[in-house]
């Protein structure tokens, strides 16, 4: 069944886009992970104007991430407190990125920093959390205890909190750092910043995977909404009627995710994760590395991405 | 008072059109509606003269659909330190966003080169001129018309137009789905060995329909109230999801 959009002004299969919705939809209810690294660049795939995939997946991000956070709350393992600290970085972090967004378009190359950005931060993360998973892996089997969470400088710091959900009693100012840093970074890639979030809040902070996820989702929903309406406003680039068939998808498939995500061990769920990571992550650098077929590309006057 | 009469002398001696062109379209109105996967646009028309039919050279019959304008910008990759990244760029101010060329034979026997300058029949020529420091340019018009050609969105359709008795004559110009809105030209031209003889232009309305139409006209209009509503859905449905899956499972 075709379906024609009318702000994208393509047509495209429906189940196509359900599929998308759905396994997207997974991703998120599993790990965390608000799913924008990847729709994204599927939707590019399958004929959608770049400008239109970046603001609308942003749009549907935010259903699967409510669907999520629901699922978690109902489990209790959302710190929102911790999400609240995060969260303010990230707006402030947003602020900023935009700024940094608009300078980089006047200079024009702003599709290959994104590019570069993403293989780089996809890289780094993806190798990071693959081998340190796999350790706390074949630790586990060989019989011993998880390893406890080390003291490091983290704790050291002053403005301390008591963050109850997570068990942690830190200093502010390490999750405020994070917030602003996944802020900017979403902000120039176009993504909700799951993929940085998560790996920073279980490394850098310490929280316990089953908290992550839930917080993680907690705080997405605001900075994407934030980019939805932004993108609303300023480009009129998100599609209505295809966020609809996003969201069926992606719904559904959060709820499916959330319920195999109990079922996995938490070193299993940062295995997968990182193999996903770095599969998107081998995939765009290919294609900076590889020569294309067509040299040339055609775009509208007025998008840079 | 000569140089009027000189007016008039040229006028009768330029020939009467003595082969006058009539056609019609199956529909004048296109309508894209939220399940539309492209159109067919049927093309019929009829040569009308009051003379016998001239045998010097045989008539040809040229019909052209044309989409609105819309500015392009064409860039090109090369290898920079490795990456491929996008190095130069064309801008061209007016390209149109469909163009489909029917004609009865080859294109280059059934015009000349410089009719075709005159009624920019070709697609290079339905393409506005671009102003750009890029030495070939002309690389780019060219992957330009090829990206789009693969599309659907330019077609050569030679010998697609039916010509019976040098007298009726007929074709079906295929709109793909990937379609946008706007006041579409029709022309038709009747020439003889390469020379425009007579041309009919007429109007195909394409719009989008229903929901689409109200989608459409509330981001362009209410781009913040259109945003809001996304996000409620979104929220909406995220919510509902949810409570539809706690259902089942208790």
């Amino acid at each position: 069944m075709q379906i024609y959009l009318p702000i994208a002004e393509v047509s495209v299969n429906a189940f196509l886009l359900l599929g998308i919705g759905g396994i997207v939809g997974i991703l998120s209810g599993m790990f965390g992970v608000g799913g924008g690294f990847l729709i994204t660049p599927l939707l590019f795939f399958v004929g959608i104007p770049p400008a239109v995939a970046v603001a609308t997946s942003a749009n549907q991000v935010v259903a699967s991430s409510v669907s999520g956070v629901l699922a978690h709350l109902k489990r209790r393992t959302v710190d929102l407190k911790m999400g609240g600290v995060l969260l303010a970085g990230g707006l402030i972090g947003a602020a900023a990125g935009v700024q940094v967004f608009n300078i980089l378009r006047q200079r024009g190359q702003v599709d290959l920093l994104v590019e570069l950005c993403y293989v780089v931060f996809l890289g780094i993360i993806g190798s990071l959390m693959f081998v340190e998973s796999l350790k706390a892996l074949r630790k586990t089997r060989a019989g011993g205890v998880a390893p406890r969470r080390k003291h490091n400088w983290v704790h050291n710091l002053p403005l301390k909190m008591k963050f109850r959900t997570s068990g942690l009693y830190i200093s502010v100012i390490p999750p405020l750092l994070v917030g602003i840093l996944v802020g900017v970074l979403s902000a120039i890639m176009g993504v909700g910043g799951g993929f940085i979030m998560v790996p920073a809040m279980i490394y850098l902070l310490g929280m316990p995977t089953k908290v992550v996820i839930g917080t993680s989702l907690f705080q997405i929903i605001f900075v994407t909404g934030f980019a939805t309406i932004m993108h609303a406003t300023t480009n009129r680039t998100v599609d209505l009627i295809l966020a609809l068939f996003l969201l069926l998808g992606g719904v559904i498939g959060a709820q499916i995710g959330t319920q195999l995500g109990t079922k996995l061990r938490a070193e299993q769920l940062r295995i997968l994760l990182a193999v996903i990571v770095l599969a998107v992550c081998a995939k765009i650098a290919l294609d900076l590395l590889l020569q294309p077929t067509e040299l040339f590309s055609l775009s509208n006057s007025l998008g840079g991405m | 008072m000569r140089r009027l009469a000189l007016a008039v002398l040229l006028f009768l001696a330029a020939p009467v059109a003595a082969e006058d062109v009539v056609a019609s379209l199956s529909s004048n109105e296109v309508a894209i509606t939220t399940n539309f996967n492209g159109s067919e646009i049927l093309i019929f028309g009829a040569v009308r003269r009051e003379a016998p039919i001239p045998l010097d050279a045989p008539l040809e019959v040229i019909i052209t659909v044309e989409g609105p304008s819309r500015p392009v910008v064409v860039r090109r990759k090369d290898r920079v330190l490795g990456i491929w990244a996008n190095t130069e760029m064309v801008d061209v101010a007016a390209a149109p966003t469909f163009y489909a060329v029917s004609t009865t034979s080859p294109f280059e026997e059934v015009l000349s080169d410089a009719n075709d300058q005159r009624h920019r029949i070709s697609v290079p020529r339905a393409i506005r001129a671009v102003s750009s420091g890029v030495e070939d340019q002309s690389a780019f018009i060219e992957a330009l018309i090829r990206i789009r050609q693969d599309e659907d969105l330019y077609q050569y359709n030679e010998a697609a137009v039916t010509l019976r008795q040098s007298t009726l004559f007929d074709t079906a110009v295929q709109l793909p789905a990937n379609l946008v809105e706007g006041d579409y030209r029709m022309r038709i031209f009747l020439t003889r060995s390469g020379e425009v003889i007579s041309q009919l232009e007429s109007d195909i309305s394409v719009r989008k329909v229903g929901l689409e139409r109200l989608t459409y006209n509330l981001a362009q209009n209410q781009p913040l109230l259109y945003g809001i509503l996304s996000l409620l859905i979104a929220i909406a449905a995220g919510w509902l999801a949810s409570a539809a899956f706690r259902l089942i499972r208790t």
